[in-house]
């Protein structure tokens, strides 16, 4: 019933191998190469799944981890432009989590701030494949998915410091990261609700393709969310509605074990999250999510097949967060050699070994994008710093997109032609 | 030009004693799963002629409607025949305004439970699955937080979606989504993204359908910021306030009541809307302000034509705009009566009546002669039975009782 025990040395980054516990399920596939080819999972016939409405496969797909001896063939999973990239959004996020602890610590950012560190391969795997017009949903723990998916940097410090400058006019904060010119649908505060709103987004897409006849519309969704999550009823209602009518999403599940001081094996009758994707008619994936180009591989196929029309995957990443649940957990639940041992599948250390041993880039470069991401950060903070904090004015402003929501007043105007309604001083 | 009030026959007017013969409601009502719809059923037969708001900027095109007169049968069909416009069901009017809407924008698209094939557990989608086909008329599996929140998320991407609660007190399971994206979303993405969805359902209390479906959600939805919500009482203002409710690019909830849906009028041709922060003067008068919105509209109605027939000239205002209260109209009210008495179906705590009590006393204290009076249902989970029942809301006896207390 546990997950496969994590190893204490991680494992090489280019050798992904497929095994189920389930016998019955992937006996017929052959080792090689993982989920990339949707010919080899094919399952005709599958006795343990009703498949009488649908001609594709249903799987449920452990992927362990398995020590190999690294062949050398050149046979690398990305390019150098590639891995710098990967490389350069997993060191901004990490620097911008850390940043933003030190800026609490000094009081320039209240409330509560969920950090990411130590799941940065999830965040960059995915994000790092979409378009600019993909959506992406996230959770509280949203800054590292608002950086990858494009929000500059000091859009998200401002908004962190509260400033008129954030992506959201300060209006949202840490938990309600929002873009519309990037695609980021949010920033939710409520564990779950953001799920139905990436659904929602994946039907527009289906929506434009098929009623208004925009054939290229081929926009994916991807909804990240916890573990926690997944046992939450949204889940599973959307679960059902993205299968039932193939809507074009990912759901990422961001297992990193723990719900604020709830494990997720004390919360959870199946722990297995990936196993309930084929209840609902969908592929479950799982994916070591402290490996980055693992992370890729499987994202690169799910979002494949939703932007081809066949409907959702379920990805299940066991990643791990290096820090509290929030800056305001004391985190004294987790067993420290537990965090020990994740700390050493740190992603980043794995892709810069990665990069480094099959040569695509120096030491030198890689240095040299430390230090470029530590002056963006800065510059991120400094901008955030300089920055005005919204007026007054602003209060009433974006209450209603139409501000004659605010109704008609004693005397006959609408309250939003009152000139106080600009100086935010208007009684509504 | 005359309102009409009329009871039509056998089918008597819902807002008689509770002895009157209700022969139309055989149908019986399951919960959730299956529903007969009244085919045929008349309540009442109103008959009122707002002109055609083709202004649609003006706020006062609407005209007013006088004197609530009952008439006898003669004069109403000699008028309705020679009159312009075409005569349907509240129903019909619900949905000749969202079939208008959606030929008008190929983005307005409708979610719910049984709106499509089924057309609708009231009908108000009826054939429009055929015509626009199963994904813009989505029937959904029953889970309303969700498709609440697919809705929400439609609405952010670019479609303008119509989500139908069956019942208006499904959408208690819809909370989260309602209050935390649909009212919220807006401002904490810092006006980036618009929510211009219509939620939209029947609720109130029926006859005998027990507690949980007889909910009046408008007062538990009035805090959340963000959101507008109206509530529909005429075949007219039914068509008007969906189309302006689906053109808005404000969240807007659209209020129906279970028992409103078959009363017929005669409604214009022309392509109008009914502006969704305005309330409507049903009838003006003199003497005291009775404020008033949804099926409550028609027991006042009633107690009117009593109180004309004792000497009274109220002035009734359908509200309609439950949040925001239109102000300026009922303001003006108050400052011609100095008496207000608000008739409502929410209960006595928290309710639409206790929001308005507050803010015209708030806005128009110096022009009251007399406290104002609020009758609310009682705080009562509805009863199944029919003399309980009655009694937990307001009949027009009360609201004659009320008046003439008010007017001493």
């Amino acid at each position: 019933m546990a997950f496969s025990a994590p190893t204490a040395n991680f494992t090489p980054l280019n050798t992904p191998f497929l095994r189920s516990h389930d016998n019955t399920l992937v006996s017929s596939l052959s080792p090689s190469p993982f989920f990339g080819s949707t010919a080899k999972l094919r399952l005709s016939s599958s006795p343990n799944f009703n498949l009488h409405r649908r001609s594709g496969s249903v799987v449920a797909v452990s992927e362990a981890v398995k020590e190999k001896k690294f062949k050398s063939t050149r046979n690398l999973l990305i390019t150098k432009e590639e891995g710098l990239e990967l490389y350069e959004d997993m060191v901004l996020g990490r620097a911008f989590e850390d940043m933003c602890a030190q800026m609490y610590y000094r009081g320039k950012m209240f409330g509560f701030v969920h950090l990411y560190n130590g799941q940065e391969a999830v965040s960059t795997g995915f994000i790092k494949l979409l378009k600019l017009q993909d959506s992406v949903v996230s959770t509280y723990r949203d800054h590292v998915h608002a950086l990858s998916k494009g929000v500059p940097a000091r859009a998200v410090m401002s908004e962190l410091f509260g400033k008129t400058t954030g992506c959201c006019r300060g209006q949202g904060g840490s938990m309600h990261m929002f873009s519309r010119e990037h695609n980021l649908l949010g920033g939710f505060a409520f564990i779950g609700e953001g799920i139905p709103v990436a659904t929602g987004a994946a039907f527009t897409s289906k929506y434009k393709r098929e009623v208004l006849k925009e054939a290229d519309c081929d926009h994916v969704t991807l909804a990240f969310f916890g573990d926690g999550t997944c046992n939450n009823g949204q889940f599973f209602e959307c679960l059902n509605m993205a299968a039932l009518w193939k809507l074009p999403i990912v759901f990422v599940v961001e297992n990193n074990l723990w719900a604020i001081g709830m494990s997720h094996l004390r919360s959870t009758s199946d722990p297995q999250i990936y196993k309930k994707g084929p209840a609902f008619g969908m592929p479950g994936v799982h994916v070591d999510g402290m490996d980055v180009l693992k992370v890729r591989e499987v994202a690169k196929d799910a979002i494949a097949r939703a932007r081809r029309g066949e409907g959702p995957t379920l990805v299940e990443c066991e990643t791990y967060r290096f820090r509290g649940h929030s800056l305001a957990d004391p985190d004294e639940l987790r067993d420290p050699d537990e965090k020990a041992r994740y700390a050493m599948r740190d992603p980043i250390a794995a892709l810069k070994k990665y990069i480094i041993e099959n040569n695509l880039a120096s030491e030198a470069e890689l240095k040299a994008i430390d230090k470029k991401i530590d002056e963006v950060v800065e510059d991120a903070v400094e901008f955030a710093d300089e920055s005005p904090v919204p007026p007054r004015s602003q209060l009433l402003e974006n209450v209603f997109a139409d501000p004659k929501g605010f109704g008609i007043g004693p005397d006959g105007r609408y309250r939003c032609e009152d000139p106080k309604f600009t100086q935010g001083t208007a009684h509504v | 030009m005359a309102a009409i009030f009329h009871g039509v026959g056998a089918a008597a007017s819902l807002s008689l004693s509770p002895s009157n013969s209700f022969d139309s409601n055989k149908s019986v009502f399951s919960p959730r799963r299956s529903f007969s719809a009244r085919k045929g059923a008349s309540f009442a037969v109103v008959r009122s002629e707002g002109t055609v708001n083709l202004n649609l900027k003006g706020r006062r095109a609407q005209q007013l409607i006088s004197n609530a007169v009952a008439t006898t049968a003669d004069s109403i069909d000699a008028s309705s025949s020679s009159k312009p416009g075409h005569e349907l069901l509240l129903f019909e009017a619900l949905q000749e305004g969202l079939e208008e809407e959606m030929e008008r924008d190929p983005r307005v698209c409708v979610m719910g439970e049984d709106v499509g094939h089924y057309g609708g557990s009231y009908k108000v989608t009826k054939e429009l699955a055929k015509k626009f086909g199963d994904l813009r008329v989505l029937d959904t599996p029953i889970a309303e937080n969700s498709f609440t929140g697919m809705g929400i998320g439609a609405a952010m991407t670019g479609l303008r979606p119509v989500v139908e609660g069956m019942n208006m007190g499904f959408l208690l399971l819809a909370f989260n989504q309602i209050s935390n994206n649909c009212g919220m979303l807006h401002y904490t993405s810092g006006g980036q993204f618009t929510i211009p969805i219509v939620i939209r359902g029947p609720g109130g209390v029926g006859r005998q359908l027990g507690a949980e479906h007889s909910q009046r959600l408008e007062s538990y939805f009035q805090s959340i910021p963000g959101i507008q919500m109206v509530a529909c009482s005429t075949p007219y203002n039914a068509k008007g306030l969906m189309k302006a409710a689906i053109r808005s690019e404000n969240p807007v909830i659209l209020f129906e009541h279970v028992l409103l849906y078959n009363l017929k009028e005669r409604i214009p041709d022309e392509d109008y809307i009914c502006n969704l922060e305005e309330a409507e003067m049903v009838r003006p008068g003199e003497h005291v302000t009775i404020l008033t919105y949804s099926r409550m509209r028609y027991h006042v109605m009633q107690a009117a034509k009593t109180l004309v027939n004792k000497g009274y000239d109220p002035e009734v205002i359908d509200i309609r705009s439950l949040k925001p209260f239109d102000l300026y109209t009922i303001g003006n009210s108050v400052k011609k009566t100095h008496r207000v008495l608000i008739v409502e179906e929410c209960m006595r705590t928290g309710g639409i009546g206790a929001s308005l009590t507050a803010a015209i006393t708030e806005n128009f204290n110096d022009y009251l002669d007399a406290p104002i009076v609020c009758l609310s249902s009682q705080d009562v989970p509805t009863p199944y039975a029919g003399t309980l029942e009655e009694v937990t809301v307001v009949q027009p006896a009360q609201i004659v009782t009320a008046v003439e207390q008010l007017c001493k």
